[in-house]
């Protein structure tokens, strides 16, 4: 009985204890000198498990009586964050061993929130769920922080915690009430009481607390308020893993609290989260003309990214789950590239977050300016590049579910959004040739993501890498 | 849903009896309270010598990471308290779920431990 239950959580237990064990290898043996290689390690585990969770595991599994889920979308979100998490580590070393900043604590952190973001996307229950979060949010806390000598870090750590604690109170808040209504804190259990006549009062308030305390998480307006001054406070490889993996995490929590817990009752958690998913596009959109920061400028452009998915969402339709499903995996692909090009922002040595330090750049680094060029058309959802089917996904899925007005909301935004984006591109080409201008930036892992990354937003509109298909097999069990 | 709703009668009792009784307190702390300020009521209480300075001073962060190690342990009994008063109806997978976590605080214990943290120089 046990040793089944046990064999289904196989993938977040080798992770926990690999983390432990190397935790306490790393510290009795050479500290912060075995931090490259533990970085390696992790982020080669970290491919071996989204293969493995890829391939194998069919149907869908539930052990503990119920409080962890194996199904189909689980397993799709887990690949997603496994590959992205993996993704930016690789990513970050460069940068972080030349600051000073590779400690082996940081791949060990990052693994633990994986381990709790993999949690979350199973949670059958609202104490796993709740685990599962803190887990991955207390990790998150330190790595924001992880430049102790810097103010603004300090402060992004800090400003995330006590903003992160409110919104967990909220959460719980949400949960206990959703608990006294409903009788069990099983989302199996819940549902039942959610479907059976009219839903009760106070089960709706708990509802909306939990809606309030998740979109805290994914950072949706009126709950993104740390978002900014986290996203710049953070060393940038630490803002380029909160961008990603953690985004997915959520927002696939969001889609099995709400379809798992409350599925039936669309109409009522349907119209809050097509009101998050309105604010969040407009804000992220219009808030960003302002921003000169590239770090604070990615911070409102996540903010509107994640109001499109919450237009899957909100559809309330299998249609609309694979749409969310296949814009958080083209989002996190176009930020891993965006990211890796932000990393190599860089004059004598020093980062450079400034987007007028870009100017010319093209006639320094074409080929890397052209990628950039290509990656900030997808963000920007330019047809005929990927970024544009995810928007195209989302909003088809919100017109079949009713949502007219969020579609065309939708595109409204998307049309402002636009002029951030291409600000910087104008920058790159037609920009002044500043005396302080960027270095061209050496590093060949991350000129590899960026080519990658611009590569598969060309090519994958052949056929989106087959991604389609196994969103929807995803979506599919999680939308009876 | 009535009868739910009776069941947490004396929680609602309880509330309000709390929440009167605050407000009472504060309020006649307020009404009836003699007020007559002077220099040595209202400064800073130190044992047998005038205050030195303001109490508002910086701590050293080491005592804050002493007292955070030290509610980890202190949770670590709270929770190993049930456990152990309830040892003979706890089965086999309620022991090792205990042990697993101790073996999970000895890992972080013996982190903190070679890490520095517990030295104060």
């Amino acid at each position: 009985m046990i040793s089944a239950d046990l064999n289904i959580i196989l993938p977040e237990i080798l992770l926990s204890v690999f983390a432990m064990a190397a935790l306490v290898g790393a510290v009795y043996t050479g500290k912060d000198k075995v931090a490259p290689a533990l970085l390696w390690a992790t982020a080669a585990l970290f491919l071996a498990l989204a293969f493995w969770i890829g391939v194998t595991g069919e149907g869908t599994q539930v052990a503990f009586n119920g409080m962890f889920v194996n199904d189909g979308f689980a397993r799709f979100a887990k690949v997603v964050i496994l590959v992205s998490a993996a993704a930016v580590l690789l990513m970050s070393e460069g940068y972080m061993a030349r600051r000073g900043l590779l400690r082996f604590e940081y791949p060990l952190l990052v693994t633990l929130a994986v381990v709790g973001m993999m949690m979350m996307v199973s949670a059958g229950d609202l104490m796993a769920l709740y685990m599962g979060l803190e887990l991955q949010s207390l990790s998150l806390y330190v790595v924001a922080s992880l430049r102790r000598d810097s103010a603004k870090s300090t402060e992004a750590g800090l400003k995330y915690f006590v903003l992160g604690a409110l919104s967990s109170g909220l959460l719980l808040y949400g949960a206990s009430l959703t608990y006294g209504y409903a009788g069990t804190t099983l989302f199996s259990g819940i549902i039942q009481t959610a479907t059976e006549g009219s839903m009760p009062v106070g089960l709706l308030i708990g509802l909306v607390m939990l809606i309030s305390g998740l979109a805290f998480k994914v950072s949706a307006v009126p709950f993104h308020m740390w978002t900014p001054d986290v996203y710049e406070g953070s060393p940038t490889p630490v803002t380029a893993f909160f961008a990603t993996a953690p985004k997915v995490a959520a927002m696939a929590l969001f889609a099995r609290v709400m379809f798992d817990a409350f599925g039936n009752a669309t109409a009522d958690w349907g119209q809050v989260i097509a009101l998050l998913s309105v604010l969040s596009m407009f804000l992220g959109s219009i808030a960003a003309i302002g921003q000169r920061d590239i770090k604070r400028l990615m911070a409102y452009s996540s903010i509107a990214h994640m109001g499109y998915a919450l237009m899957g969402l909100a559809a309330g339709t299998e249609l609309g789950v694979q749409a969310m499903l296949i814009y958080m995996a083209i989002y996190v692909t176009m930020n891993v590239g965006t990211f890796a090009f932000i990393l190599s922002m860089e004059r004598d040595g020093q980062p450079v977050t400034d987007i007028e330090s870009l100017g010319m750049y093209s006639t320094k680094e074409p080929g890397k300016a052209l990628a950039m060029l290509v990656l900030l058309f997808s963000l920007a959802g330019v047809p005929p590049l990927v970024g544009f089917f995810g928007k195209f996904y989302v909003l088809r899925a919100a017109y079949e579910g009713g949502l007219a007005w969020l579609a065309v909301a939708g595109v409204v935004a998307s049309v402002i959004g636009a002029f951030y984006y291409l600000r910087i591109v104008f920058y790159m080409y037609f920009g002044e040739d500043r005396e302080d201008a960027l270095d061209g930036g050496k590093s060949p892992v991350l000129w590899g993501f960026l080519m990658v990354s611009a590569v598969i937003m060309v090519v994958g509109v052949v056929n989106l890498f087959g991604i389609e298909g196994a969103a929807q097999a995803a979506a599919a069990t999680l939308v009876n | 849903m009535e009868e739910m709703l009776r069941e947490y009668l004396p929680i609602l009792v309880f509330l309000a009896i709390a929440i009167g009784l605050g407000i009472v307190l504060i309020l006649a702390a307020v009404l009836i309270a003699v007020r007559n300020p002077d220099p040595e009521k209202v400064s800073a209480y130190e044992c047998g010598f005038n205050a030195f300075d303001d109490a508002r001073m910086k701590f050293d962060v080491r005592f804050y990471l002493v007292s955070i190690l030290f509610i980890i342990f202190d949770l670590e009994i709270a929770f190993l308290f049930p456990w152990a008063v309830a040892f003979k109806d706890v089965s086999m997978l309620g022991f090792w779920s205990m042990m697993v976590f101790l073996g999970v605080l000895t890992i972080g214990f013996a982190y903190e431990w070679k890490k520095g943290a517990l030295e104060w120089e």
